[in-house]
């Protein structure tokens, strides 16, 4: 075991002055899962400590292994998970060894825990009221029945659902994501545990909604003075919510201390290249990485440090023609309200924009905006109800058949989940040269060296060619899927969501990739995202989108430093560590 | 709720009209000559023969064979049998033999496969489970015929421990063998239902949070994993409580119990139209109301699931 891995754990000015004995302390965890291809080991020997009333985060990629930690603490590893050497002491008491009615009594009452996913983690079948107050009754925080209703209601009332007595009886598809995580944060909270762990509470819901419920939770544990283990991928999350930020890699940790000085002065090389790699509002414009300096020997972008051409690109745009025309789209659906009746939801509002040619629009706004809905208007997949959309002169709506056949050619998409958008069952190879089967490009033998020309476009070796999307990482699939998307030589391209799924180290090395190919191929890109600090990176122009409605267009600094709506200065409030400046 | 009740009786009527015409068209078709056939080696006198058919209104052309039919149906006359009884009498004798013979069926199926499938869930991979499911094959892939004489020799003759045959005494006590090996047949489907979802259940996040709540398996299990489990198992069993009155045919021949499937098979033998009209008329609507109720049931047993 080297030094990194055991950790320094009194952060200073951090420990609570009450406490001399932590509350949990992790000893040299290890957590093995046993596989068809054998063991995995996926926590390696952590250490950490969390005092009384202290919020520590673990940030860390996926499969890092800080979920599994976090899961082990309350010993609720899947099935095939074990904890298979060190102590984890909660008061003092070692736990590794409790069976499954010890450990019942130190769920909820000692260590409460919030999910991550709002959707799938309350029942479907019973409603609200009986899922909170089964919670309650089961650590004896109230007993009998008037009790048990009055505390379900109060404690509702504290994770902010205002009209609780009212909607004990709803059931949880009645309640929005929103709402579903307050309940959850309610009966994490509801028996007053002294640790609470939250899992990526906050990661499944629009940016507004988490800022809410973060200050939310912040609140309510520092009134309980409930100590708090956050787990996150989010960098800006974990120092802005954090007293003490502990970064996993590979199921070690490799760095841990309180969060500031951590993330402005990093140590580690890893947590280095996670920072560096981590876009947020401070960063700029990402261009073509021909001709810069590596970080760590990673080729990736230096988000910092870009030069600041990016002004003058900004002008430069305005001159170019314009690829992608939208004028007045409107998008209309019925939503069926009972058996005669159903009323409109404009899904997309009076929407017009341009883009012009070599350059990227960013298309923002929350869930049920119509972003997405815009996309797919635009790409031809779906009618819009009214409106105009012409693509490179081409009016859409005269083309039909061939010619919007040949339309297509010129318009691509990549999606968001790279696990969903390559067909299993093909290889790489034959999924980038469909398209190209498709449109009757070229013979056999001219399509085998587009594909190859292509991979090499995207930074993968040739031989991938014969490889299978399972045998890939999630981002060298993102590449892939690019790719494909780039095998008809379009003009315009359609990110939507396309890096949202990727793990930030991923999601840094692709959106260079991106802009590398705007540069070299004189790309536009449409780009629909939720994630302000992504636009920034990559935009030239943002339109902000609420309700179907256009709220805000402009040049990307303009919108970030000047923001004249309401709701876009809202966004960029909610974002996590929007104020903080990271190191390097 | 009530508006899509009504669309659904609206729908049913188009299905009870065709299917009611295919089954007397085919029935219609069958060769050989009905009334002929009553009197055996006896030659008939001409006169008193076409007498007979216009008594069943055999003389007319099919069609208005058909539509005579439907107006009896509407006005609740189901006609006579060729031995004089009405055929509403013989039903009402019938129906409620095999109701309770299915009825006895369904819930010795429902209790198997919600016990055996939360155990098989529960421990899968176990020798319990295992075992089941070894079982589970065997038992689906005997025809219920084979399963049925079986029965009736092994357990009616060879041990004695239940009546060969029903016959007139139709008690719950005379019909649980054959309404056990009629569960047997079926319950596997159910079974293999709960299983299922009973693994998928416990590895549910909702389960999950449960756990992290402080709640012990032992409420877990029924509360959590039971309750969401039994929505497709109870669906399918109610779905096929529908078809086993349908399909009771063979069972009530094996064991000579006088239902709905006895009276239907004698009436085709002896090609008696109106008869075998009427029983399948009876179980179409009955199949069709069934199906409603299945439909309503899921949105009871679902709260997500709301029919406008």
């Amino acid at each position: 075991m080297t030094e990194e891995n055991t950790v320094q754990t009194l952060p200073t000015g951090a420990k609570p002055a009450d406490a001399n004995a932590p509350l949990v302390e992790v000893k040299d965890l290890e957590v093995t899962f046993t596989t068809s291809s054998g063991d995995v080991h996926a926590v390696r020997g952590v250490s950490f400590d969390i005092h009384a009333g202290e919020t520590v985060a673990i940030v860390g990629e996926s499969g890092s292994g800080k979920s599994t930690t976090a899961t082990a603490l309350i010993k609720l590893l899947a099935g095939n998970g074990r904890i298979s050497g060190g102590q984890i002491l909660v008061e003092g008491k070692d736990i590794t060894h409790y069976g499954e009615r010890q450990m019942a009594s130190v769920r909820g009452g000692t260590i409460g825990y919030v999910p991550q996913d709002p959707m799938s983690n309350l029942n479907p079948v019973w409603n609200i009221g009986f899922q909170v107050r089964e919670a309650i009754r089961a650590n004896g925080v109230a007993s009998g029945k008037k009790d048990i209703e009055a505390k379900a209601i109060e404690v509702l009332h504290q994770a902010g659902l205002g009209d609780a007595e009212r909607r004990l009886k709803q059931f949880p598809h009645q309640f929005s994501g929103g709402m579903r995580q307050r309940v959850l944060i309610g009966i994490g909270l509801g028996a007053d545990p002294k640790l609470l762990i939250a899992d990526e509470p906050t990661s499944a819901l629009d940016v507004t909604v988490q800022k809410v419920i973060l200050d939310h939770l912040e609140t309510l544990t520092r009134e309980k003075n409930t100590a708090m283990l956050f787990i996150t991928h989010d960098l800006g999350l974990a120092a802005e919510r954090a007293s003490k930020v502990i970064v996993m890699s590979q199921g070690k940790i490799v760095e841990a201390g309180p969060s500031l000085e951590l993330l402005q002065h990093p140590r580690h090389p890893y947590t280095k290249q996670l920072i560096a790699a981590a876009p947020s509002l401070a960063s700029r414009r990402i261009h073509s990485s021909v001709g810069e300096h590596l970080v760590d020997g990673v080729k990736g972008p230096d988000l910092l440090n870009l030069a600041e051409k990016h002004d003058d690109t900004e002008a430069a745009a305005e001159a170019k023609p314009v690829v992608v025309s939208v004028k007045d789209l409107r998008k209309t659906y019925m939503i069926r309200r009972g058996s005669f009746r159903s009323d409109p939801l404009h899904a997309v509002d009076g929407v017009s924009f341009d883009i012009h040619k070599g350059t990227t629009l960013a298309l923002v706004g929350e869930s049920g905006s119509g972003k997405s809905t815009a996309a797919r208007l635009v790409l031809g997949l779906e009618k819009p109800t009214e409106g105009q959309i012409t693509v490179g002169g081409v009016e859409m709506a005269d083309a039909s058949g061939k010619a919007l056949f040949d339309l297509r050619r010129r318009m691509q998409v990549v999606f968001q989940d790279p696990y969903a958008s390559l067909d299993p069952q093909r290889s790489i190879g034959a999924i980038i040269a469909e398209p190209l089967k498709v449109h009757k490009v070229g013979d056999r033998k001219s399509r085998d060296a587009r594909v190859h020309e292509l991979l090499d476009q995207v930074a993968l070796p040739s031989a991938m060619a014969d490889r299978y999307p399972n045998e890939l990482s999630g981002g060298q699939r993102q590449r892939v899927a690019i790719a494909r998307a780039l095998a008809l030589k379009p003009d315009v391209v359609v990110l939507d969501e396309a890096v949202s799924a990727l793990d930030v180290l991923v999601q840094a090395q692709i959106l260079q990739l991106l802009a590398d190919l705007q540069e070299e191929l004189d790309l536009t890109y449409l780009f629909i995202t939720h994630d302000l600090a992504v636009v920034r990176v990559v935009a030239d122009v943002v339109a902000v989108m609420e309700k179907g409605k256009i709220v805000e267009t402009g040049g990307t600094d303009e919108i970030f430093e000047r923001p004249q709506e309401q709701y876009t200065q809202r966004l960029l409030d909610a974002i996590p560590g929007a104020g903080i400046e990271f190191g390097s | 709720m009530l508006m899509y009740v009504v669309r659904r009786l609206l729908q049913a009527i188009p299905v009870f009209l065709g299917t009611t015409f295919l089954i007397y068209f085919m029935v219609f078709s069958m060769p050989g000559d009905p009334i002929l056939a009553l009197f055996g080696e006896k030659t008939p006198n001409p006169a008193v023969l076409e007498a007979v058919r216009a008594q069943y209104h055999l003389d007319q052309p099919f069609f208005m064979q058909y539509l005579h039919y439907l107006q009896n149906l509407l006005t609740g006359n189901m006609g006579t049998t060729f031995s004089g009884q009405e055929v509403s009498d013989v039903l009402a004798r019938a129906f409620p033999v095999t109701l309770k013979l299915v009825l006895m069926a369904v819930v010795i199926e429902f209790i198997l496969a919600v016990v055996i499938g939360l155990i098989s869930g529960l421990r899968k991979g176990g020798i319990i489970d295992n075992t089941n499911l070894v079982v589970a094959l065997v038992l689906s892939s005997v025809p219920p015929f084979v399963a049925l004489f079986l029965a009736q020799y092994f357990i009616g003759i060879k041990l004695g421990w239940a009546p060969v045959t029903v016959g007139a005494n139709t008690t719950w006590s005379a019909m649980f063998l054959p309404a056990l090996v009629i569960a047997l047949t079926i319950y596997v489907t159910g079974m293999r239902l709960m299983r299922g979802s009973v693994i998928e259940a416990q590895s549910a996040d909702y389960v999950r949070t449960a756990l992290a709540k402080g709640l012990t398996r032992r409420r877990i299990i029924p509360v959590h994993v039971a309750r969401n489990s039994l929505i497709p198992v109870i669906t399918n069993t109610a779905a096929s409580f529908g078809a086993l009155i349908a399909g009771t045919t063979v069972t009530e021949g094996i064991f000579n119990i006088p239902g709905v499937g006895k009276v239907l098979f004698d009436a085709i033998v002896r090609g008696e139209t109106v008869t075998v009209v009427s029983i399948v008329t009876i179980l179409t609507i009955l199949y069709i109301i069934v199906n409603i109720l299945v439909d309503l049931l899921y949105a009871v047993l679902d709260p997500r699931i709301r029919y406008v």
